[in-house]
Formats: C-alpha cells, sequence, structure tokens
C-alpha cells in the first residue's frame, strides 16, 4: 500500500525543482500575487541587476493597502499616490497583469485570488502578505514572503525553503447556532497562543471545519499567520470544487475541469496519516469571541471578563496591553463601550460576511455617535451585495458604504480610527496602534460587530434581536 | 549582501514579548519606494507622541545606549505582517544583529536575507543578557564562524541553520545561486509542474 501522506507533504513533494542534502528545498511557485507596498523594491532589484520576470503568466497584481476607500479619484496623499504608479510602471515595463484602482477585478488581494479562480487546490501560492495563508482554504500551500522573496520568486519563480513540519489542529463536534468561523479561529489562537503555529503548516480537520462554507474556511485559514503558522489549509472536497466551477481562470471545458476537480480531491490527507504534532479543541465550548488586547491571542468569550494581573505569569504584559486598551482588570466584556465599527479587511469582507452582517442590522439603526463603515473586499463582492440589496440595508442603517480595499484593518489610507478612538473590527490584528496611532481594536465576527454598532457596546449575538418569551 | 563573519557592538535591551512588525515600523511609513531611510521610524509610536516628541519611557535613543547594534528582545519577535521593512529599518538604525528566545517565522527569513545575524539563544540566557545591559555599556561579541556569543561571563554557543550561517559568511545572493538552477527550473516546466510529479 502506498505511504499515507498528507495534503502538505503531498504539495511540497509535488513542487520541489531541486533537494540537495543540508540544504533547504527549492519549490516551485505556480501563482505570485503582488499589491503595492511590499512590490516596489523587489521590482527595482530586477531593474539593478538587468532580470526579468520570469512568469509574468503566473503574477497577478492589484492595489489594495493604499487605495482611498471614497473619492478614487482624488488621492490626496502623494506618497500613497506615488507607491501605486511605482507598481503601475513596474507592471507594465515587466509585463505583469494588473488590476489597477480603477480595474472592475480590483480588491483585496486574498479576496480576489479566490474569485477569480488564481487560487486553486495543489498550487503554491505566494505574496508579500502575510494573510496569503487564506488561500489555504482551498487546499493549496499559501504563505506570506518578504520583499527579497518577492524579488527571488518574479526573477526565478521559486523559493527557497525547509520541507515544512506539519500541525493538525483538530475541531471535534460542531459549532453552536451563531458561533461563527471567526470566532473558531479566535478561540483556537486564545487557547493555543500567538506562536502554537511557529514552524509549521497547520491543517484544519474536523467535522466543524468540513461545515464551515468557502468564506469561514478562508476566515479560518487567514488568521493562521496570527498564531505564528506561515500557512494554514484545509483539504478540498466538494465545497472547494463547487466554488470553483465556472470562475474565471479555472478549465472551461467540462471535461478537462472534471479531470482537473479529481486530481484536486485525491489530493485530501490520507486516512491514517501522520503529522509532527496534533492539537484539540471542541467546538462545542466556543461561544462568540472579542479581543481585549493587544495581541490576537488576548481573547475571550462574549460572557467572559479581562483577565486579572494576579492570574497571570506575563504581568507586564498584560498590565502593557491594558492600559493601552483603557480596560480595567475583570471587567466584563459587555461593559466595553465603542465608537467605530469597521466591516471588512481580508478576514471577513467576502458576500457572505456582509450578508450576515446586513441580517443583524436590517430594520434596525447604528447608536448614535459611532462611525460604522462597511468595506467590501473587492468590486466583484461591492456589485454583487448591491445586487442583493445589502447596501441598502447598511446604508440606511447609518452604516458608510465604501469602495474595496484594506482600509482601516491597517489605515494606510485615509481610513484611520482616531487616537483613543475604540473600534469593533472584523479584521485580524489588535495590534498597539494597528487602526490608527492610539486607536484600540477588538476583534470579532462581522455579527458581532453589527450587533455592536447599534447597542454601542457588546452584546451577545446569540441572544440578540430574539423577541422577549411570553409565557 | 555584505558579507558578515563577526560582530562587536553595544547592547540595546529592548526585552518584551511578542513584538509585531506594526511596532517595529508603523504602517505610515511604508509608503517608500525604497529600501533605505526607515532607521528614523524604528518603533516610532514608542519613541515618539502625537507631537513627535520623544517619550521618556522608551530609552532606545538614551545615551547610555548611543551606537547599539545588537537588539536583545523577547519570545517571538518580528510577529504579524510579512514587511520586510521591519529589517530594513532595524538595519538602518544600526542594528547587525538581533538575539530573542525565539522569532516568528517570516521575520527570521527575512532579516537574514538583509545581512542580519539573528541568534535564537535560551531564554535564560537572553535573561541575563537582558539584564546586564539595563545600565548601558554592555557590548557582546558574536562570531558567526565559532558560533558563539562572547560576553565578560563567558562564551554561549547558538545554533543556527548552515544554510543561512553560510550565505551570511560569504555575502551570497541568493537569486545568483538560484539562476544557476536554471535548467532544473526548465526541466521542472517542461515536466508539466505540478500535478505531473508525485
Amino acid at each position: 500500500m502506498a505511504e499515507k501522506k498528507t495534503i502538505i507533504d503531498k504539495i511540497w513533494e509535488n513542487h520541489v525543482v531541486h533537494r540537495e542534502e543540508g540544504q533547504p528545498d527549492l519549490i516551485y511557485i505556480d501563482q505570485h500575487l503582488v499589491h503595492e507596498v511590499t512590490s516596489p523594491q523587489a521590482f527595482e532589484g530586477l531593474r539593478l541587476t538587468g532580470r526579468k520576470v520570469r512568469r509574468p503568466d503566473l503574477t497577478f497584481a492589484t492595489m489594495d493597502h493604499n487605495v482611498p476607500t471614497k473619492n478614487r479619484e482624488n488621492i490626496r496623499d502623494e506618497i500613497s499616490a506615488k507607491q501605486m504608479d511605482a507598481l503601475k510602471k513596474n507592471c507594465k515595463d515587466f509585463g505583469v497583469k494588473l488590476a489597477d484602482m480603477f480595474h472592475p477585478d480590483q480588491g483585496i488581494v486574498h479576496v480576489i485570488g479566490p474569485q477569480l479562480g488564481l487560487t486553486q487546490p495543489g498550487k503554491t501560492i505566494v505574496c508579500g502578505d502575510s494573510h496569503t495563508s487564506t488561500h489555504g482554504a482551498f487546499g493549496a500551500l499559501a504563505f506570506g514572503i518578504g520583499t527579497s522573496e518577492v524579488e527571488h520568486v518574479l526573477a526565478t519563480q521559486t523559493l527557497y525553503g525547509d520541507r515544512p513540519k506539519t500541525m493538525n489542529v483538530k475541531v471535534n463536534g460542531p459549532l453552536g447556532a451563531g458561533v461563527t468561523a471567526k470566532d473558531l479561529i479566535l478561540a483556537i489562537i486564545a487557547k493555543f497562543g500567538v506562536k502554537f503555529g511557529t514552524g509549521y503548516v497547520v491543517e484544519y480537520t474536523g467535522e466543524a471545519v468540513r461545515d464551515l462554507t468557502m468564506e469561514g474556511r478562508m476566515t479560518v485559514c487567514n488568521m493562521s499567520i496570527e498564531g505564528g503558522a506561515r500557512a494554514g489549509l484545509i483539504s478540498p472536497d466538494e465545497k472547494t470544487v463547487d466554488f470553483l466551477t465556472g470562475r474565471r481562470y479555472v478549465p472551461k471545458d467540462e471535461e478537462e475541469f472534471n479531470a482537473l476537480a479529481g486530481d484536486w480531491l485525491a489530493l485530501a490527507t490520507d486516512e491514517g496519516a501522520e503529522y509532527d504534532k496534533t492539537i484539540e479543541i471542541d467546538a462545542t465550548q466556543i461561544e462568540p469571541q472579542v479581543s481585549w488586547g493587544t495581541n490576537p491571542g488576548m481573547v475571550v468569550p462574549i460572557s467572559g471578563t479581562t483577565p486579572s494581573l494576579d492570574s497571570v505569569e506575563n504581568k507586564d504584559e498584560i498590565g502593557r496591553a491594558l492600559t493601552y486598551m483603557d480596560l480595567e482588570e475583570n471587567q466584563p466584556i459587555t461593559s466595553i463601550e465603542i465608537d467605530h465599527v469597521f466591516i471588512g479587511s481580508c478576514t471577513n469582507s467576502r458576500v457572505l460576511d456582509l450578508q450576515r452582517a446586513a441580517k443583524i442590522i436590517e430594520g434596525k439603526k447604528v447608536k448614535a455617535g459611532i462611525q460604522a463603515m462597511v468595506v467590501p473586499g473587492s468590486f466583484l463582492v461591492k456589485q454583487e451585495a448591491e445586487a442583493l440589496g445589502l447596501d441598502e440595508v447598511f446604508k440606511s442603517a447609518g452604516f458608510e458604504w465604501r469602495d474595496a480595499g484594506c482600509s482601516a484593518c491597517l489605515g494606510m489610507n485615509d481610513d484611520i480610527i482616531p487616537a483613543g478612538g475604540r473600534c469593533a473590527s472584523t479584521s485580524n490584528r489588535n495590534f498597539e496602534g494597528r487602526q490608527g496611532n492610539g486607536a484600540r481594536t477588538h476583534l470579532v465576527s462581522p455579527e458581532m460587530a453589527a450587533a455592536a454598532a447599534i447597542e454601542g457596546r457588546f452584546v451577545d449575538v446569540r441572544e440578540y434581536g430574539k423577541e422577549p418569551q411570553i409565557s | 549582501m555584505e558579507a558578515i563573519e563577526k560582530h562587536t557592538g553595544t547592547v540595546y535591551p529592548l526585552g518584551r514579548d511578542n513584538v509585531d512588525t506594526d511596532q517595529i515600523i508603523p504602517k505610515q511609513f511604508l509608503k517608500r519606494v525604497e529600501r533605505t531611510g526607515f532607521g528614523e521610524f524604528v518603533f516610532y509610536n514608542w519613541r515618539f507622541d502625537d507631537e513627535g516628541n520623544p517619550k521618556e519611557d522608551f530609552e532606545i535613543d538614551s545615551p547610555k545606549y548611543e551606537g547599539a547594534s545588537i537588539l536583545i528582545a523577547g519570545e517571538n519577535f518580528g510577529c504579524g505582517s510579512s514587511r520586510e521593512h521591519a529589517p530594513w529599518a532595524l538595519l538602518d538604525y544600526g542594528f547587525k544583529v538581533i538575539i530573542a528566545p525565539s522569532f516568528a517565522d517570516i521575520f527570521y527569513s527575512n532579516a537574514f536575507k538583509n545581512g542580519i545575524i539573528v541568534i535564537e539563544a535560551e531564554e535564560d540566557k537572553v535573561k541575563e543578557w537582558q539584564e546586564k545591559a539595563q545600565n548601558g555599556d554592555f557590548m557582546l561579541a558574536v562570531d558567526l564562524v565559532e558560533q558563539t556569543v562572547t560576553s565578560d561571563s563567558g562564551v554561549y554557543k547558538f545554533d543556527i541553520p548552515s544554510y543561512h550561517k553560510e550565505k551570511l559568511i560569504n555575502g551570497w545572493d541568493d537569486i545568483s545561486l538560484t539562476l544557476q538552477l536554471e535548467d532544473k527550473i526548465k526541466q521542472y516546466e517542461e515536466s508539466g509542474g505540478r500535478m505531473g510529479i508525485s
């Protein structure tokens, strides 16, 4: 009988171009995604050495980090404009396909990859962005790289890497009603810490993971890096194939597509394959989650409180986080009042995310004094959401409805949370100053962010909106 | 990349666990299209207040650490974003060596690619150096060939992946090395790629 392998080993072995004892493997890269912030120095490196982009056909660029989400025609920030002009010129000079700010395919690179069908099972996918792990939802080996590596991939279409150690994150049982993919990944990081995955590629398995939609799987894989894992993935199944059917960059011919889909499904981890490490979590115990601190491991259930300094070992770090967040010890999460709401980012800005938030919002109003905005992940998401009437739901509730981009997840454009502001955010990082210098971020699901917009504080979305019981 | 075998310098003891790359170089400084000029913005939000005045509780610019070129940090240094601007900023500020009990994967690889010596040392040892450097004027001597860090209290031997070591010592550039494997890359491409081999 053939050796039982994980999907991680299968993809890795499929891509080894060169192997030498004592050296990292040289692996082939099937898809290189490029954006404006981490690429200019890489293209400049090619120019200085007179090198070309080896495979422009396997390279796709867009603008997302810097783009304004309104009044796109008039960029006020000259340095941002210069960085985007640089990408435009680089793509033209080196023959790389670009979805620029005004292109109908423009959007957050991790939203458009799957949408266009560039993301496919079994591919190696890289991008100068740590949230490239998102594409792992499709059973691709996808990871973020630095700019030196971007240049290396542009020049050679390969990368050096050690064969990754494998970890199975096994999620037992189903998630409860009203508990989402975002809550699952936040709970995993809260339980195992912000570096449990360092040095590993993580595969998420188990009933709750199988039950997730492709959008939910993207949310989970997206935040693998917040647990230290450069890549996280999920074995492909029929849901994966269904999602990709008819997408622009998959084969149009039915026979060809079916054959490819067969190859994809065969990549799934073999029953009984061994991982270097397995960790487990019980999905049935997970509540909606809220981050209270300044890293994505500082997360508690909605029924919980901030920690008490007496009960923690890392008093300095916890103390500094409480001070930065302007929270007390043992403070109930439901007592935290917010003044900003951001629904968007590569974690939670897809049509399904917006639909789920809209369901909470419908017929209600954003609480007075709260600034709330929705930033769709791509132009295509925006169009589709508008066709469903979601823009009207958000706008009539008092949300701003913006154009696509990374926006307030990291505030490289004008979408910044002011110093001292407190934001319920569907993004992925609650680091100090992430959304704006002095801004305070609480990471939540789209549903929890929507409910917080209405109530002005965090509430348990599972109880939210239920009619009072008449006895 | 410049070759580097040995480095002796003053230590700046940052301490702190889980320092993310947003702290090393905040997003407002990521818009440059060059690799240089990031040093003055390193740890910006910890160093300066809203008006751009130095904050007294963050001592990196204190005279006692003047000319520091060795950074000592806590666990999981460089977590978060893949921005290579983080090692660019640290290097541009003057750091040639970073020592911590553990590093985030992407930062670890990014730093080596820019000629920074990245040393994973045992937690107790890192804490000892961290303590000793509190009053400034604490020097360490790093020998990459011998894989040692020497202080006034002795010699510490560290592990480092041999290929990183070799590249640093020789100042080799990855791309030039890989382009020598052109035949292999072509062969892989002609074999039909990802689904072709198993």
